[in-house]
């Protein structure tokens, strides 16, 4: 599993990462209440807007941390929304995209990366 | 200086316990140029009585809708309003409170938003409705607003039928929003021609019914080809009494219901305040503007009500919030849930068909006067009629006679070239007399 | 992913069980069902007169609604009953003061609802000849003579329903400006602090929205601005006082720095209150800047309107003024309601009609109440009472910016909550147990667990003595650990915390029949 300093993990599977938000995201979020999610078919592009996330009083912008074409979103979370706080590095995926260049998850962090900078906040 | 509870022993103490020995020294940081050394060029304090005088003088150079046959409708409607509204509204926990934003000690209020939104729904006949807009111009230019939001699309067709007024809220509010807006030509019966107008870009497109020559239209057929064309239809009804008798907007298809409330519990007040009505599919919801109250239940289980789905507000979302509204139009609001509630569906519907019944009567009398063509086929409780004069000349001459004869509809759209055109409107108000008195002033005044 | 991490829980964690309620009410507080559960399905509780045969013939060709409206009707007894109930849960600013910061709750005067409901004001239609509403239009015309005599500036357009329609209107005359000189600037700056509406009616007209940094002591960052300012920029927003409470003391140079760059300074006006009659915009370089009735002028909240926004402006941008246009002719007052004459720039209308009239009778008959006078005093009192609370209270909570006087509102940030285990919403939850509404929390955004507080200048020396008595036992008790009495707050509202979360979650936004 790879992170982003936005606090994005990325699963790679071949040439198909899953994308979620991390567990000090959904902690630091509150109860997420609703999730906007892109529809399969979009293209994304790396740290451009790719789905919202809210709590009661806010709304998060969550970005690409990879470049390519949505091939899934996670129905689950549009009824469930909760499974962000629950299981947000599992069920609580968001996405599933195509990369166009799997190579671009290698400028992404490790966990032991992630863990140092999340002590930097 | 009623209003002003400190003395200046109070001021002089209170400085004291700030540190500072004059209140100029709080304005410190204001420039000093910009320090005006005493009060403005106007008038100083005044009494109540003193006050009182002067304005009942300036009432007083108006006539009241109510003191004599009156005829104007055109978006905004003379009816009457139960006492009891005007009392419970002046409560000062409804009056002086603001909006309900610590749900623990505002639950009046939004017990009262939900029981709105309920019955607004119910009126429209869709499913999500808003806790108001400022009135049924600016709801009706939110909706298209949203519409190119929902679409990803930058067109609006505006019906004929569409009020001139409202016509142009939209075209100020969308145009500058980067949305293309064709405002179809002032037309009686054409609500339908918004089809031919359709596009691969149109995002929605906007009827009235009644529409403001007053004709009454079944829109069922232009909701299902807006939607073959994937665009979204909105219905607008300035006169909220009609929902008592005729087919509602979410029946006939309508994605976004708008209306204005002003005629269901507020006064004329000269064009404002009025209150927006608000309602979409459920689908549409996370788009919607303004405020939206929901049920929820309190720390031991209680049931209570709560704003919700704020993250499309302004106060969270800034720039990318679905409306900049933020103040809208809660007491107006209250007052017609307080008038809904005395109604209820059954006296909505009574009433609603005395104004029809007033208004036919009405045109029946018209149609009896020598040079007065009836235009509207299907109305509920306004109609146009064309006059053998311009009917600015005509209504300006009836004034000495009187009678308020309604709304020229030059006065709406200057440009359109239906000077001859005027609008009538009768509600429950209109008794017979009134009716007899402008069909012998018209006739009177045609004849001379 | 961005974050806003405002630090508020919004699910209800305590429970404090206070055993089965048996009966509907508790002292004064009666339950309250909803109209839908009172059972007056069928009735009505209104009379109708005039009820001739003919009700049933309708000459619709069919267009008639399949049933009637499911809704209830209540005799009157039974409405009085159900609103008296429902109005004995809400706070009031008759009640008790309504600190809310940026909201200006102040005294509503009866007066001014008595005037407003001169049948010559409230039973005048708006279509109605001109000719018969001359009193309606001096109405106006007196109106706007005040505000462009206490703003210093030369036009106003009354006809904005609302302190963020203002915006929107003012913004619209500023686009008007910049598009008659072929400059299509697309840009508006907004200083981080601002009101949510800012950036949001910068969004509707069009533009991108730039954020302008703030400094360490409340204020526009004048180094920023300069650095941002360039020929997309079509405006400038800042609020001033600022949502922090403060003079922008630099606030003619940033007018200078606006104008230089080609664009206009617009002024957030929902904090006029603390200046009128004592500072006049335009001497402060402003272009335009909307005013809210009822924040200033106090016509009544109303749990959320309705306001009114008017905007003045300079003769710069008057040409772009949205219509109606009030026309002095001789003795004869009309209103331009096209786009011809002197009108011919016009943005065009932002709303059917001519406006709040029912606003503006308030509005002028409070103005006139105080006069010129009065007015200076109620912005030299507003400022009063906001640093005697202040002063009183920064013995024990955190002044966001201790350094010098606060204009109209006192703000604290929660660094003096540091330890205690309890937020700023603890703290303000528990201050409605004390009988007080709780001040504006969270914002501005700029400063940490924000609170908020603006007594205005209608409360006594002994009501604010009253408040910050409370406010300092609350602090106290804080500080002495007494946790539980903070994050159950409120114990005796007739509500406990709402679950905010399951409302968001599963939107429950009206009555339905299964719940019958």
């Amino acid at each position: 599993m790879r992170f982003t300093k936005d606090h994005e993990w990325v699963e790679i599977d071949g040439d198909v990462a899953t994308v979620g938000i991390t567990a000090y995201a959904a902690e630091q979020l509150g109860d997420v209440v609703f999730v906007d999610l892109p529809e399969p078919g979009k293209a994304m592009t790396a740290g451009e807007p790719m789905a919202v996330v809210e709590s009661v009083k806010a709304a998060s912008d969550v970005y690409a941390p990879l470049t390519g074409d949505v091939t899934a979103a996670n129905g689950e979370l549009t009824d469930n929304p909760q499974t962000v706080n629950d299981q947000p590095e599992g069920a609580g995926w968001f996405v599933k995209i195509k990369l166009s260049d799997p190579h671009q998850v290698d400028a992404l962090m490790d966990r032991a990366a992630y863990e140092t900078f999340l002590a930097t906040l | 200086m009623r209003y002003l509870p400190l003395t200046p022993d109070d001021r002089t103490a209170m400085l004291a316990v700030i540190g500072v020995d004059t209140v100029d020294a709080l304005f410190v940081d204001v420039p000093d140029a910009a320090r005006l050394a005493g009060p403005v060029d106007l008038p100083h304090h005044a009494s109540e009585m003193a006050v009182e005088r002067d304005l009942v003088r300036m009432a007083a150079r108006n006539r009241a809708a109510g003191a004599g046959p009156f005829f104007c409708g055109a978006g905004a409607y003379r009816h009457h309003v139960p006492a009891s509204v005007d009392h419970l509204i002046q409560r000062s926990e409804f009056l002086t409170s603001y909006t309900p934003y610590q749900p623990e000690i505002a639950q009046g209020t939004l017990q009262v938003l939900f029981e709105f939104q309920s019955q607004v729904s119910a009126l429209t006949g869709l499913p999500v409705a808003n806790a108001s807009m400022y009135d049924g111009s600016t709801a009706c230019a939110e909706a298209v607003l949203m519409a190119t939001r929902v679409t990803r699309r930058r067109k609006a067709v505006l019906s004929g039928g569409l009020h001139p007024h409202y016509a142009e809220t939209v075209h100020t509010l969308a145009h500058n929003a980067g949305v293309e807006v064709n405002a179809l030509p002032a037309a009686v019966d054409a609500e339908a021609a918004v089809l031919a107008a359709i596009d691969a870009e149109t995002a929605c497109v906007v009827v009235q019914t009644p529409n403001v020559f007053g004709t009454v239209t079944d829109v069922t057929a232009i909701a299902a080809a807006a939607h073959a064309a994937g665009a979204l239809l909105i219905v607008t009804t300035t006169e909220a009494v009609s929902f008592g008798l005729l087919k509602s907007p979410g029946e006939m298809g309508a994605d976004i219901a708008v209306a204005e409330g002003q005629s269901i519990g507020n006064s004329l007040n000269f064009g404002g305040p009025y209150v927006g009505l608000f309602a979409c599919t459920e689908k549409l919801m996370r788009q919607a503007p303004g405020r939206l109250c929901g049920e929820t239940v309190d720390a031991e289980g209680r049931r209570g009500f709560v704003l919700t789905l704020s993250t499309r507000e302004q106060h969270i979302r800034r720039d990318k919030a679905t409306s900049n509204i933020c103040t809208n139009s809660g007491l107006c609001a209250l007052a017609f849930s307080i008038h809904m509630s005395l109604l209820g569906g059954a006296g909505l519907e009574r009433l609603a068909r005395i104004n029809h019944a007033r208004a036919r009567r009405t045109r029946d009398a018209l149609a009896a006067v020598p040079g007065v063509e009836i235009l509207t086929p299907r109305f509920f409780n306004e109609f146009a009629v064309r006059l053998p004069r311009p009917a600015a000349d005509v209504v300006e001459a009836l004034l000495t006679r009187d009678v308020v004869a309604g709304v020229p509809f030059s006065r709406l759209a200057p440009a359109a070239g239906l000077d001859d055109v005027l609008l009538v409107c009768a509600t429950e108000t209109t008794t017979d007399g009134d009716i007899a008195a402008f069909a012998s002033a018209l006739t009177a005044e045609l004849a001379r | 992913m961005s974050m806003v991490n405002v630090g508020r829980p919004t699910r209800p964690e305590q429970s404090l069980d206070l055993g089965p309620s048996p009966g509907a009410g508790r002292g004064l507080q009666q339950y309250e069902p909803l109209i839908f559960e009172l059972g007056g399905w069928g009735k009505t509780g209104v009379d109708f007169e005039g009820v001739e045969g003919d009700l049933d013939a309708v000459d619709l060709d069919g267009l008639t609604r399949g049933a009637q409206p499911a809704l209830p009707g209540l005799s009157e007894p039974e409405t009085l009953r159900h609103y008296v109930r429902l109005s004995q849960k809400n706070h009031a600013i008759d009640l008790a003061l309504y600190p809310l910061g940026s909201c200006t709750m102040k005294h509503n005067p009866r007066l001014d609802e008595k005037l407003a409901r001169l049948p010559g004001f409230a039973d005048v239609h708006p279509l109605q000849p001109q000719s018969t509403v001359q009193g309606a239009l001096a109405l106006m015309e007196t109106l706007s003579h005040w505000l462009e005599t206490l703003t210093g500036l030369p036009a106003v357009a009354l006809s904005p329903k609302a302190g963020a329609h203002g915006e929107l209107c003012g913004l619209l005359a500023i686009r008007g400006a910049h598009d008659a000189r072929g400059e299509a600037r697309r840009t508006v700056l907004v200083p981080t602090s601002a009101h949510g509406t800012n950036p949001a009616s910068a969004a509707q007209v069009g533009y991108q929205v730039r954020e302008i940094a703030q400094t360490a002591d409340g204020r526009v960052d004048l180094a920023d601005l300069a650095a941002q300012l360039g020929p997309d920029v079509a405006a400038v927003m800042v609020t001033n006082p600022n949502t922090c409470g403060l003079f922008e003391r630099d606030v003619v140079e940033i007018a200078r720095l606006t104008h230089a760059a080609g664009a206009y300074f617009y002024c957030d006006g929902a904090n006029f209150n603390a200046i009128v009659g004592r500072v006049r915009p335009a001497d402060l370089g402003v272009d335009a800047m909307h005013i809210n009735l009822h924040k200033t002028f106090s016509t009544p909240h109303g749990g959320g309107g309705p306001g009114a926004g008017p905007v003045v402006l300079s003769a710069a941008l008057a040409p772009y003024a949205p219509t109606p246009w009030l026309i002095r002719e001789g003795d004869t007052l009309r209103l331009e309601e096209g786009a011809v004459g002197p009108a011919a720039a016009t943005q065009g209308r932002v709303s059917a009609f001519h406006g709040q009239m029912g606003m503006y009778v308030r509005a002028l008959a409070y103005m006139m109440s105080h006069g010129a006078d009065g007015l200076r005093q109620v912005a030299e009192d507003a400022v009063l009472n906001a640093n005697y609370v202040k002063a009183r209270l920064s013995a024990a909570m955190s002044p966001a910016f201790p350094e010098g006087p606060c204009m109209h509102e006192a703000l604290f940030d929660d660094t003096w909550l540091d330890g205690t285990g309890i937020t700023t919403l603890d703290f303000a939850k528990a201050m409605i147990d004390e009988g007080f509404h709780p001040m504006t929390m969270y914002f501005p955004l700029v400063v940490h667990g924000a609170m908020l507080i603006e007594p205005t200048e209608t409360e006594s020396r002994l009501e604010l003595d009253r408040f910050c008595d409370t406010l300092l036992g609350l602090a106290a008790a804080a500080r002495a650990g007494e946790v539980e009495r903070f994050r159950g707050a409120p114990f005796h509202a007739p509500l406990r915390r709402l679950d905010e979360t399951l409302a968001a979650r599963k939107p429950k936004l009206r009555w339905t029949p299964t719940a019958r």
